[in-house]
């Protein structure tokens, strides 16, 4: 891939979302969902390029990387690598767990061959686990990608996975 | 002018729209237009009030049928034979036992279920969630109109105190006393924050509002500005929520656009802005002081307190913080006055609580009753009683956060006062019921994995607590526990329940405590005769007497 390229492609994308949703230091966390939600994941290359667009010096405002560092790590929907083409957040809480999550969750381990944090070989598939959705009166409840599949069973699993490209 | 003879109603919560009720709902145009009914029969959108199995659900009045789970194919035989011809399809209508009571009693049972009371979930299920004229219809509006035509801001947090709403987040703060704070508190500008960060595993109550009657938030936020002299409110939605935020970002256009939201408001002098602000995944910001720094763009940490939001919350400034089944009480009781709202619940415990219902039970989902109620009621009423007639074994409520009540709690009336005095928390309003299969040791294990995942990291009892809990009990569960392993836990419990910085070190370990008070023997038997008695952990026996001689 050519970097240079590639380099361009993130600066002009910050610009876009900034301009999107204002250069202030309290607009960190719409921006940094706004890079998820576009590239799937947020790439370190555009933490300082957020980082300049906001500090303004001469207005007294002063941001460092590592605010923008800390804020994306924090929160679990944002992901500093690459994902799989299709993501599956599981919900491993109590509710569902009690629902019978527990089997669901090896189902997909099988199914996938992944243990959950991993990402396939031929980047397919990333299996997350994630704590409530609050959809917990059809748990155990898992996402793939923006779908929402609840009453999951065991054996619904391949039936489910096989729906995706 | 147009006369509409029926209404066709489909669901579109999230579980149906995943079932494809958005094509369900273009199919039911297309017939009706095919059948030439469009000018007589109007389709709508309603939010399904309490989620369960079988959807999309699909309800035609007058005639009150509850067709479900409806997919396009069956669109074209209930067009025509029910809104064309007049006659019911029994084979499509949605099953008895799938229905949540809210709709259970359209079929026929009118009157044999207890009525729930419903002032929160008033509007939800019935109104059009995307339309501020359905909303106006249905009361919307008059008490925000009340408050600033009628009232001085404080005649309003003198009704708000008087009615007796306490929050509904979990913490049971009164809500007028709150409200006072800020307003008798100097500087300027100050802020209303709707805390929508419903994050507590179990706990959708907010979600069903938000995606359901979002435009009643909207009008009691900008009540809260009035009262307390903001300009300013911000809602908080959680990221895992886009449906709700999509439903509250269009809420505050069209209030904008009516003028009902803006500068100026009801030809006064008060002018009201609200942000819609999506989280990114953080249980924590449900803690308020970690939402204000989530709000101001950095990692959701709580604050030391004091100093208390009320003084030096959103940028510094006084805010006013309230969860969102806290303020869809307000317009209710500014339209019907702070008398009628203190004569439903208990004395103490006044108004109504939504709770849901989880676990192992016939019907899961949402309801709305009147402090007060008790388990067994709540298990047999509205849940219609435990799946597979298994033997109730313990109630968690309010949460992974809340408190574990035996089966022998189970008729302490669930207001905030006895709660308190039977050790138990009322919480969130999530009542997880889990019968007689349960492990108390795994259930344990899988809430101790939650407060792991979740401590913010920010002080060393919840950071290193929550990790060290958690391994032990993984421990016993694999059968390498030891006796003293549970004096461990309950001082590590100790010290992170009094000096963890905020309420999540503070409660991670309140189910865990609950569960050597009540299930202690349990527990014991994993770790001196390395035996579940319910067989789910699989690293141990079963039974001592099934066990093979080794």
């Amino acid at each position: 891939m050519d970097h240079e390229n590639k380099d361009l492609d993130l600066a002009s994308l910050v610009d876009k979302v900034v301009r999107e949703h204002g250069a202030t230091p309290d607009s960190v966390i719409p921006i940094l969902s706004e890079i998820n939600r576009t590239l799937g994941y947020i790439p370190a290359g555009t933490l300082p390029e957020i980082r300049r667009r906001i500090q303004i010096p001469q207005e007294g405002v002063f941001l460092a990387d590592s605010h923008v560092y800390s804020a994306a790590s924090f929160y679990q929907m944002f992901s500093l690598k690459p994902l799989g083409r299709h993501v599956i957040r599981f919900c491993e809480s109590a509710p569902c767990h009690v629902e019978g999550g527990r089997q669901v969750i090896e189902a997909l381990q099988k199914e996938l061959g992944l243990q959950p944090g991993e990402t396939s070989q031929d980047q397919k598939w990333s299996l997350l686990t994630t704590s409530c959705l609050g959809v917990c009166s059809v748990g155990p409840v898992f996402l793939v990608d923006d779908d929402i599949f609840g009453n999951v069973t065991p054996e619904r699993v391949p039936e489910i996975l096989a729906r995706y490209e | 002018m147009k006369v509409i003879r029926s209404m066709v109603l489909v669901s579109v919560d999230e579980t149906s729209l995943a079932r494809g009720a958005q094509d369900v709902f273009r199919a039911f145009l297309d017939e009706i237009e095919k059948f030439g009914l469009s000018d007589q029969i109007a389709v709508t959108t309603i939010l399904d009030p309490g989620v369960h199995g079988d959807t999309p659900l699909v309800i035609v009045y007058p005639d009150s049928a509850v067709y479900a789970p409806v997919t396009v194919a069956d669109v074209h035989t209930i067009v025509e034979e029910h809104l064309y011809k007049g006659n019911i399809v029994p084979s499509l209508l949605a099953m008895m036992h799938e229905l949540v009571p809210e709709i259970g009693w359209m079929r026929g049972r009118r009157g044999a279920l207890p009525v729930q009371k419903r002032i929160v979930l008033e509007r939800v299920g019935v109104v059009n969630p995307e339309s501020i004229e359905d909303y106006i219809l249905y009361d919307g509006y008059q008490a925000l109109a009340k408050a600033l035509t009628h009232m001085k801001p404080a005649e309003v947090i003198s009704q708000v105190e008087k009615s007796g709403l306490q929050g509904r987040g979990g913490a049971g703060f009164p809500t007028g006393r709150k409200w006072s704070f800020v307003a008798n508190t100097p500087g300027f500008p100050k802020y209303v924050i709707c805390n929508a960060d419903e994050s507590e595993p179990g706990t959708f109550k907010d979600r069903l509002v938000l995606e359901g009657d979002p435009f009643s938030i909207i009008e009691a936020m900008t009540i809260a500005g009035y009262a307390i002299n903001a300009h300013e409110g911000y809602i908080y939605i959680r990221g895992e929520y886009p449906l709700a935020y999509k439903r509250i970002e269009n809420a505050v256009h069209q209030a904008e656009a009516h003028g009902l939201l803006g500068d100026h408001l009801f030809g006064t002098d008060f002018s009201f802005h609200i942000h819609p602000h999506a989280g990114a995944g953080a249980y924590i910001c449900g803690e308020e002081t970690a939402l204000i720094e989530s709000l101001e763009g950095k990692r959701g940490m709580p604050r030391a307190r004091p100093p208390y939001p009320t003084t030096y919350g959103l940028f510094g400034k006084p805010t006013v913080v309230n969860n969102v089944e806290t303020l869809a009480n307000i317009p209710p009781i500014l339209r019907n006055g702070a008398v009628w709202y203190r004569e439903i619940g208990s004395p103490k415990s006044t108004g109504t609580k939504v709770y849901t219902i989880l676990g192992n039970v016939n019907f899961t989902g949402a309801i709305e009753v009147p402090m007060g109620i008790t388990i067994r009621e709540v298990i047999d009423i509205y849940g219609k009683g435990m799946k597979n007639g298994k033997k109730l074994k313990l109630v968690q409520s309010g949460g992974s956060s809340g408190s574990i009540a035996p089966a022998s709690l189970q008729d302490v009336p669930m207001d905030f006062d006895s709660f308190r005095n039977a050790g138990v928390s009322l919480g969130s309003g999530a009542l997880l019921v889990c019968n007689e299969d349960t492990c108390v040791v795994d259930l344990a294990r899988v809430i101790l994995r939650f407060f792991r995942n979740e401590s913010c990291g920010k002080c060393t009892p919840c950071r290193i607590g929550t990790l060290q809990l958690y391994e032990i009990v993984s421990r016993i569960a694999e059968g390498q526990g030891t006796l003293a392993d549970l004096d461990a836990m309950v001082r590590i419990s100790e010290a992170m329940s009094e000096v963890s910085n905020c309420g999540l070190g503070q409660t991670a370990p309140t189910a865990l405590l609950d569960i050597l008070k009540y299930f202690r023997a349990e527990v014991e038997t994993h770790i001196v005769d390395h035996v579940c008695p319910t067989g789910v952990c699989t690293a141990l026996k079963h039974s001592l007497v099934s066990a093979p001689v080794e």
